[in-house]
């Protein structure tokens, strides 16, 4: 294998645009009710501006940035946010995923949809980011050591 | 001799869909089918239902979205578990088999 030569200007370059990746992924997951957008492509941006990192620095420091070890555990919390807020809207006395029944206070019908919505975006982005990032680290471990 | 087949294969395939192609409707014809309110039976379309009232129901501007996250939610949880699952297949082949070497 070739050796690593690593190139601070590479590094610089990537550690400017990658929180700008973040930060516009959070606005597409966030800003899917208005706009083109949602989990899946946010989730996607998200593990862009992670994986920007991972090529240019290498796993040693990419690693104090987002652990490889986290990855597989946040797929199964994202998962576990979509099936959680179905059970609950079952167990609320609706149907499976019926947001209408999610109990929290203060919220007529409409509006709890709204936030049903939100929040299984939030669990699909959550688990195409973990699962994108940790099939990169699949794929290179035990060659950038 | 084989290349030949497989040429004479392309262009016959690209020929039957150029033929193909020919009949299929303008974008954004609203005389065709599928941009009618009720089908060929009579009935309502159900797309009908969810333009006219997916503001109504959700409260949410983009339509797209409430009909992957609301209307055709089992769908979209399909969807995400069909990631994760691929997802657990890299880790489940690619992690063991680097481990073994």
């Amino acid at each position: 294998m070739k050796k690593r030569v690593a190139s601070p200007i590479v590094l610089l370059g990537s550690r400017l645009l990658s929180p700008y990746i973040m930060v516009f992924g959070l606005y597409v997951i966030f800003h899917g009710h208005y706009s083109p957008g949602g989990g899946f492509q946010g989730g996607t941006l998200l593990a862009a501006s992670l994986l920007l990192i991972r090529i240019s620095s290498g796993r040693r420091i990419s690693r104090i940035q987002f652990s490889d070890y986290l990855t597989t555990p946040l797929a199964v919390v994202g998962v576990l946010i979509y099936f959680g807020t179905g059970l609950v809207a079952l167990f609320a006395g609706g149907y499976f995923l019926d947001y209408g029944q999610l109990p929290i206070p203060g919220l007529d019908g409409a509006e709890l949809r709204y936030w049903g919505i939100l929040i299984i975006e939030l669990g699909i982005g959550l688990t195409v980011m973990a699962v994108l990032v940790s099939i990169f680290d699949d794929m290179v471990r035990g060659e950038d050591e | 001799m084989k290349n030949y087949i497989q040429l004479f294969l392309i262009i016959c395939f690209t020929a039957l869909l150029l033929f193909a192609s020919m009949a299929l409707p303008y974008r954004g014809d609203v005389d065709n089918q599928m941009n009618q309110e009720t089908s060929i039976t009579g009935t309502e379309v159900p797309g009908n239902y969810y333009v006219q009232e997916a503001y109504h129901d959700a409260h949410t501007n983009n339509m797209v979205t409430v009909v992957l996250g609301d209307y055709r939610s089992i769908d979209t949880l399909g969807e995400q578990i069909v990631i994760f699952t691929a997802g657990m297949i890299c880790f489940l082949l690619l992690r063991k088999h680097r481990e073994d070497e």
